[in-house]
């Protein structure tokens, strides 16, 4: 129970100040179209270097919490989910809002996450010492294993295509090389100036997520809006507690589908709300009014979303693997601090990690508190047009990328692979492989030497690192994960040739 | 949409994981390449995959980029590119801010050109996202932001 002993860290005033920004400021860019949660918390990082390690990763938790539940509010109210997550409340909350139930939608979509929400980090409190205490057993072999599962596992279940999500992992992972190498100082791959320094993270990380975003905003081009949002009416919250009381199987089906989806390295909440949807529908006796405005649907789909974030952090404080993309930039943020997940995280940082974590408890109430309060202004901010939102995220990307280290280098590398990673994703490419790479590519390296170096030594680099259960098990999970995704995307092709669709 | 913009992009990544690969094992000392070359040779392989797929069968081949799309993107990308690559450092970031994001506002807003009330809002929206910008990036955050000829 060590998390109780620093829930006083989060009641000051600076964190709790920041708690509350960080999660109306959530709620609304979660309600924006086209801005992602992903890319939301990776422009908020630089403003956390003038903070605390503390208060800059409560800031951050605070984002990513509400994001997530903010997306509601724009699937319900303009039929846009505001993340990919967000998608199967878009089914029944907007059909349930078309019906004058905007209110009745919103309540639900905020009370579901907050119970979905609340045992997540539940759960990230009690598994997470227990993981990263059986972290302490790993040594470079293992080491090296998991960033490369970490690599392999988003690249192969998180995209559509299993070898364009590896191949972007190992675009990553070569990036990550750019630079000085450490052991001898040689310099590689620098065909620039700005980059002998290396690849900085959190310029990478706002170039590779936001500028897509703002090139994809250019691509409507003068095009009128012609969204608009559905006003909300007055709905008793008292009601929507009963109701959501009356329907606990669509609260555990989401809860627990959500956290277990969680769990999963790479997989993310992308597919959390929908699962749960699926399996909502089909035990439910009134599964043919899902569609249609069915209060199951959203509190399903909802209480899924939210229960993955607290577990999707598991993997990623313990073993450095993140389960999702917005947690992989939260890494990016851990390790700007000198923060490495693992056991130094619980036994050199408490103080940072036991305050982050329970601020994301408190971060669970107030996200449901404000949500319900400021879902129609939230609603109306995420109508601002294009044309002004564009600029607004460039110019937040070269100020931000530009105030890590004062450097143009930079923000020259921040718009180079903004501006490539936009084509990649128009070919099928995807960001977050290619992040992952990124981020566990130096992991991965400096733990490969290490092991080399041991290997020579010992026992040959073969026996070391694929002798012993622990490496075997990391490498069959590796093969078992790429091998499942090649697999299931054949079958997929398969099948749409054999419907006659063009795959 | 044919498969040539698709094998184009992946004969381009191939490329690159072939130059990565020859970077890697050509270059001394070997320890410092160690880790590039054990990714080089995995880059290779599935980008030599990925294109060969495409360039075999053209029904995998996804994505691409329509005329409609390069015409609604350029002029957006060439402002932010001159804006991002040039004007930040030359005229300053807050002066480059401006001119950059009221001339992108200009080119994507739907609203009519010879709008005067279409003028004013752009020129308001601008001052505010000018004074935000100032006061949490001098004024909260302090950072030190490089002057070019104005600031």
């Amino acid at each position: 129970m060590e998390f109780a002993a620093y829930f006083g860290e989060v009641f000051t005033v600076p964190a709790m100040l920041l708690l509350i920004g960080g999660t109306i400021g959530g709620l609304i860019l979660g309600a924006t179209p086209g801005l992602s949660p992903t890319m939301a918390v990776a422009l908020l990082i630089p403003f956390t270097f003038q903070l605390e390690a503390v208060h800059g990763l409560i800031l951050l938790g605070a984002a990513y919490t509400s994001t997530v539940a903010g997306g509601a509010v724009s699937a319900i109210l303009l039929k846009i989910p505001g993340a990919p997550a967000n998608i199967a409340t878009t089914l029944d909350g907007h059909e349930m809002a078309r019906r004058g139930q905007g209110a009745r939608a919103l309540q639900l979509a905020f009370l579901a996450s907050l119970v979905g929400g609340l045992i997540g980090v539940a759960l990230l409190i009690f598994l997470t010492p227990v993981l990263a205490e059986w972290a302490l057993a790993f040594g470079p072999s293992q080491l090296f294993w998991l960033a490369i599962l970490g690599v392999t596992i988003i690249g192969s279940l998180g995209t559509s295509s299993v070898v364009k999500g590896l191949l972007s992992g190992c675009i990553g992972l070569w990036l990550a090389t750019v630079g000085f190498d450490d052991i001898l100082g040689v310099q590689r791959f620098v065909f620039h100036s700005s980059l002998s320094g290396g690849i900085s993270i959190v310029p990478a990380l706002i170039g590779l997520f936001a500028i897509p975003q703002v090139i994809a905003m250019f691509a409507d081009g003068r095009r009128m809006s012609s969204i608009e949002a559905i006003s909300v009416e007055r709905h008793p919250l008292s009601r929507a507690v009963r109701e959501l009381l009356s329907r606990v199987r669509a609260v555990v089906i989401g809860t627990v589908s959500g956290s277990i989806i969680g769990l999963i390295p790479g997989i993310g909440g992308q597919i959390a709300g929908l699962v749960a949807y699926d399996q909502a529908r089909k035990v439910s006796p009134e599964r043919d009014k899902f569609g249609t405005g069915h209060p199951e649907g959203i509190i399903a789909a909802e209480s899924a979303n939210n229960a993955m974030v607290g577990p999707s952090l598991v993997p990623l404080l313990t073993l450095s693997i993140p389960g999702s993309p917005t947690a992989a930039v939260l890494l990016g943020g851990l390790l700007i601090h000198g923060i490495f997940p693992g056991t130094d995280l619980f036994d050199n940082h408490p103080h940072v990690a036991w305050p982050f974590i329970n601020s994301m408890l408190i971060g669970q109430i107030l996200m449901c508190v404000f949500g319900l309060y400021i879902a129609s202004l939230a609603a109306r901010v995420a109508l601002v047009p294009k044309s002004i939102m564009a600029p607004i995220v460039l110019g937040l990307a070269v100020f931000g990328s530009y105030s890590v280290q004062h450097s143009m280098g930079d923000v020259y590398v921040m718009a180079a692979l903004g501006i490539m990673m936009y084509f990649l994703e128009r070919f099928g490419f995807s960001a977050a492989p290619l992040v992952l790479g990124l981020i566990l590519g130096p992991i991965a390296e400096s733990n490969f030497i290490q092991g080399s170096l041991i290997a020579e030594a010992t026992v040959g680099p073969f026996a070391y690192f694929f002798g012993g259960a622990l490496n075997l098990l990391l490498v069959a999970i590796v093969v078992a994960s790429v091998g499942y995704s090649l697999y299931a995307e054949l079958r997929a092709r398969r099948t749409a040739v054999a419907g006659g669709d063009a795959p | 949409m044919t498969a040539l913009q698709p094998s184009l992009a992946c004969g381009i990544i191939l490329l690159v994981a072939i130059w990565v690969c020859w970077i890697s094992f050509s270059q001394a000392p070997a320890e410092a390449f160690l880790f590039p070359r054990l990714i080089s040779v995995a880059f290779v392989a599935l980008a030599g995959w990925t294109f060969a797929r495409v360039l075999l069968d053209p029904r995998v081949a996804e994505g691409g980029i329509t005329w409609t799309l390069v015409k609604n993107i350029l002029p957006g990308v060439v402002v932010a590119g001159v804006y991002v690559f040039f004007a930040a450092k030359w005229l300053g970031f807050y002066t480059s801010s401006a001119i950059a994001f009221i001339v992108i506002l200009s080119l994507y807003d739907p609203a009519p050109h010879d709008q005067v009330r279409a003028w004013l809002k752009r020129v308001a929206v601008t001052a505010g996202y000018l004074a935000v910008m100032y006061l949490l990036f001098s004024i909260v955050l302090k950072v030190f932001i490089p002057r070019g000829l104005f600031i």
